[in-house]
């Protein structure tokens, strides 16, 4: 996943804020005094900020951040949200989507418009005051207003490849007519820049993007191939781009790459101009040179499939070096970097290759197509039954094309729940850079290890689940984690660590963020909830009570307001996601030892493995990964106990009975324990139950299908399904079942979750 | 499909009718979706009496209701003949038992009567007028007050 493809992610995700934005705001002028909305209005410019912040969208960031700075005030009931209030709001939304938009689209936005909203909003936050000292003093000038005239964008789009229309008249012109000033880049990356997933040609692509570039690729560490190490990074390039944006903008383009590789960047003065253009191999040499890498990769690959036919069209050069790459291995790296340098050349067309990859598609759709396969494989299950039937002659051609019909159909439905079905690796890698970002500008030295990238979960998880673990992650980070020196100071490795894992137990994937700092500090949140009156003074809270509390709106113990986080939305918006996925939160802290977030989220849509049994004439899925051990009881191991309570003994333990047909009212007396079979399930709670019920019919793989779309959450029951015969099968809550048992009753247990 | 829209607004609605017991109703045939048979419904536990279980409509999970039972008069013994009305109510499709349809109506708002004083509250609260048709009488049913959405998430 390149950057443009996290940017783009960002920016649609920009689009759902900002009409959040907008319509949060049109309630506050309808008169709606709802706290939550003018947390959501918030929240959304908050994320916008932080989004744009990772991005180094600085117009974007410094905008939200008065933006932001002047909702606060709304929030804490400093500013009244009147009509006039409002008008200044709504402007500073559209405002705030024009930036949006130009950051993505390049363009130009109304900067005096902006300037004076940005004046406005922040008169707005101290009481009217325009100049106040401890202003966040918003970034001054977007950049689009440097100084330079624009000049001539670079042919990005054009559909011919022209790398070449460079003559040397026009670069000794340009920069004099323009004052546009020429950079010269070294960029010779290590090894570790492709290590850390970087790709050389990413960046010169990006390079591209800013001026007029010449690039030239030197070769000359590079070893035969017989000697070459495939993780080895043998090329480096010298770069000479025209940009009105100077060196910090050529800067910025290797950002992320600058302590991977060796980067010289210097602007060369208008006298230099004439040396560089002296520099003979600089400007004409790309094409051949690609060419002949080629030659030689596509033959140490064996020659399969030619991939080195000479043309100096630099779109078959990518496209021959993509073969090439696929062509072998070893010579792999050789290709890569060949295609480097040929699509640095032709910048244009390698990003319109490299788009088009994947679509986004409305989850509806998918959501839709997965429901006629489902049907389409129980409807032809049925017409095979009954061509079963009705020919007594098993081989003809019939049952031939039914057979052939059925493997397809398979087929269609592995496919289609592959799209839905996705690993998690997407997001962590998002969070991978997340904390380097974040430990950077907070100065802190910290090491992100992820485990269990593979898990795979539904799409609408994934989707859902990168907003709230950065929120979590910069948490971590942010005031998780000590300084270096009072890690130090502590005895601990002043490079603080955060494990995010990532797992599957008992039908639902638990996503674990563990950090090996602070912990929470309980009086200071205690003081804090106090002062913020969400608890008594007085109360008697529990430490574990404590810890949940950051889970409240409004809460923050960070003392000074920064970047990153500490205004209070945070862990209230991460919960209040990981409830609206239908999943759970918990927070377990050690003083000294660090925190441990854990959410567990259920598969939705997800394929279940689940033993299908039949209790009370009906049948019942219940998930096999709750399930430890299937028995069939016999009367010596039933014991009473109490009133109404059964134990049986299995191995001279004795675990609970619990009749699953009586907890779902599915009859009114408890069954003969000897006639069923008892299914040995652990709970989340931990504790071991024996489930009654009357018969285990097999297992089988079940499409879980909402119950709560057409009807309701039903106590005891997860989810439903639809079985082979085309009838609908209830899949059991172990979990709510095993409450249930423990006394207390299935409603209750329902408004605890729905609170809780 | 243009023109049939524009013909209903100018010419008044067009109801589905159908017969439960001995009375008959009639509901918007805009929230109907498609008329089936019957097919056996798996039973949910802690369900209200009247929703019978929930039945596979092409992949989703459809909720059945013993409409009789709904409205307050006895529970249906679902055979074969019955039928089930799949309807749009809010958000969310249920089905609807009935014993059988009987006619598609077009009324202008001038056929609809009033709800006669004598109704009890449960009538009330459902049936939104009634209408004479060739010398039957027929009740035009407001779903959405049937099932509201409150109702659904709490039960």
């Amino acid at each position: 996943m390149d950057m443009n493809e996290i940017k783009e992610i960002f920016f649609q995700e920009c689009e759902e804020q900002l009409a959040e934005l907008e319509s949060g705001l049109l309630k506050l002028n309808d008169g709606d005094r709802d706290p939550e909305t003018v947390n959501a209005v918030f929240r959304a410019v908050h994320s916008i900020k932080g989004g744009a912040g990772a991005f180094g969208l600085d117009d974007l960031v410094s905008f939200a951040h008065v933006f932001e700075t002047t909702l606060d005030c709304v929030r804490s009931n400093k500013l009244e949200p009147t009509q006039d209030v409002l008008k200044v709001m709504l402007k500073s939304a559209d405002v705030l989507a024009d930036l949006t938009n130009a950051a993505r689209d390049g363009g130009s936005v109304d900067e005096a418009r902006s300037r004076t909203l940005i004046r406005e909003l922040e008169a707005l936050a101290h009481g009217e005051v325009p100049t106040a000292a401890e202003a966040p003093a918003p970034k001054p000038a977007p950049k689009a207003a440097a100084p330079a005239p624009v000049i001539e964008k670079p042919p990005v789009n054009d559909e011919g490849f022209q790398p070449i229309p460079f003559s040397f008249g026009d670069f000794d012109e340009e920069p004099a007519a323009h004052y546009v000033p020429t950079v010269q880049v070294d960029f010779k990356p290590k090894k570790d820049l492709y290590a850390k997933g970087n790709e050389a040609v990413l960046l010169l692509r990006d390079v591209s993007r800013l001026g007029e570039m010449s690039v030239y690729c030197d070769m000359d560490s590079l070893p035969p191939l017989d000697k070459m190490d495939p993780e080895e990074a043998y090329f480096s390039w010298k770069i000479s781009v025209t940009t009105d944006r100077g060196e910090d903008g050529v800067r910025s383009v290797f950002e992320f790459a600058e302590w991977d590789c060796d980067l010289d960047i210097r602007t060369i003065e208008e006298d230099v101009v004439g040396e560089v253009t002296d520099d003979e191999e600089l400007p004409m040499q790309p094409v051949p040179f690609d060419l002949s890498m080629l030659d030689e990769s596509g033959s140490a690959a064996g020659g399969e499939d030619e991939p080195a036919v000479v043309e100096s069209d630099a779109a078959a050069a990518v496209a021959a070096a993509e073969t090439a790459t696929k062509v072998s291995q070893a010579a792999g790296r050789a290709a890569e970097n060949a295609k480097a340098a040929a699509s640095a050349a032709s910048a244009a067309q390698a990003s319109q290759t490299a788009a088009g990859q994947t679509i986004r598609v409305d989850l509806d759709r998918v959501d839709r197509l997965i429901n006629l396969v489902g049907e389409l494989v129980i409807n032809q299950a049925m017409l095979s039954q009954s061509v079963v039937e009705n020919d007594t002659n098993g081989t003809s051609s019939i049952n031939m094309g039914l057979e052939e019909l059925q493997q397809l159909t398979r087929e269609i439905q592995d496919s289609v729940m592959a799209i839905r079905a996705q690993p998690v690796k997407p997001v962590f890698q998002r969070m991978a850079r997340t904390v380097r970002e974040i430990a950077d500008i907070t100065g802190k030295s910290v090491r992100l290890i992820t485990e269990g990238e593979n898990t795979e979960v539904d799409k609408t998880v994934i989707d859902k689940l990168a907003e709230p673990l950065t929120h979590m992650i910069r948490n971590a980070v942010d005031h998780g984690l000590e300084m270096p020196e009072k890690r130090e100071a502590l005895g601990k490795n002043p490079e603080g660590t955060v494990r995010l894992t990532a797992k599957h137990r008992s039908g639902r994937i638990v996503i674990e963020l563990a950090d090996d700092g602070a912990g929470i500090n309980r009086e200071k949140v205690r003081q804090k909830a106090i002062d913020n009156d969400l608890i008594a003074a007085d109360a008697n809270l529990s430490d574990e009570e404590i810890d949940n509390l950051i889970f409240h709106a409004g809460f923050s113990t960070a003392d000074k307001v920064s970047d990153l986080s500490g205004r209070g939305v945070g862990m209230d918006v991460v919960k209040r996601s990981i409830q609206a996925l239908g999943g759970r939160i918990s927070i377990s802290s050690k003083p000294g030892q660090g925190s441990v977030f854990t959410m567990s989220l259920p598969l939705t849509l997800a394929v279940l493995d689940g033993m299908v049994v039949t209790v009370a004439g009906q049948t019942l899925v219940v998930p096999l990964t709750a399930i430890v051990e299937t028995l069939q009881p016999e009367a010596p191991a039933i014991h009473s106990f109490g009133a109404s309570q059964r134990l049986i003994s299995i191995r001279n333990s004795f675990c609970p009975l619990v009749d699953v047909g009586r907890i779902l009212n599915f009859r009114a007396t408890q069954a003969n324990p000897i006639e069923g079979v008892a299914l040995l399930v652990e709970s989340e709670g931990g504790g071991q139950r024996a489930l009654m019920v009357d018969a285990i019919q097999g297992q089988r793989q079940v499409v879980i299908k909402s119950l709560e779309a057409n009807y309701t959450h039903v106590p005891g029951i997860a989810a439903a399904t639809i079985l082979g015969d085309g009838r609908v099968a209830l899949i059991l809550d172990v979990d709510a079942v095993v409450a249930a048992s423990r006394g207390q009753s299935l409603k209750q247990d329902i408004s605890l979750a729905a609170t809780g | 499909m243009t023109t049939y829209a524009v013909k209903n607004l100018t010419h008044g609605r067009e109801l589905i009718a159908f017969r439960i017991g001995e009375q008959e109703f009639c509901v918007n045939i805009m929230s109907v979706r498609e008329i089936r048979g019957w097919t056996p419904a798996t039973s949910m536990p802690h369900a209200p009496p009247y929703v019978l279980g929930v039945i596979n409509l092409r992949g989703a999970v459809l909720p059945i209701v013993d409409l009789s039972l709904r409205l307050g008069m006895k529970p249906a013994e679902p055979t074969v003949r019955h039928v089930i009305i799949v309807a749009q109510v809010g958000p969310k499709v249920v089905g609807l038992l009935v014993d059988a349809v009987s006619d598609i109506l077009t009324v202008t708002n001038e056929n609809i009567q009033p709800t006669p004083d004598i109704a009890n509250e449960t009538e009330k609260a459902y049936a939104r007028g009634i209408l004479a048709i060739e010398g039957r009488m027929i009740c035009l049913i407001e779903l959405d007050s049937l099932f509201p959405h409150t109702e659904s998430e709490a039960a």
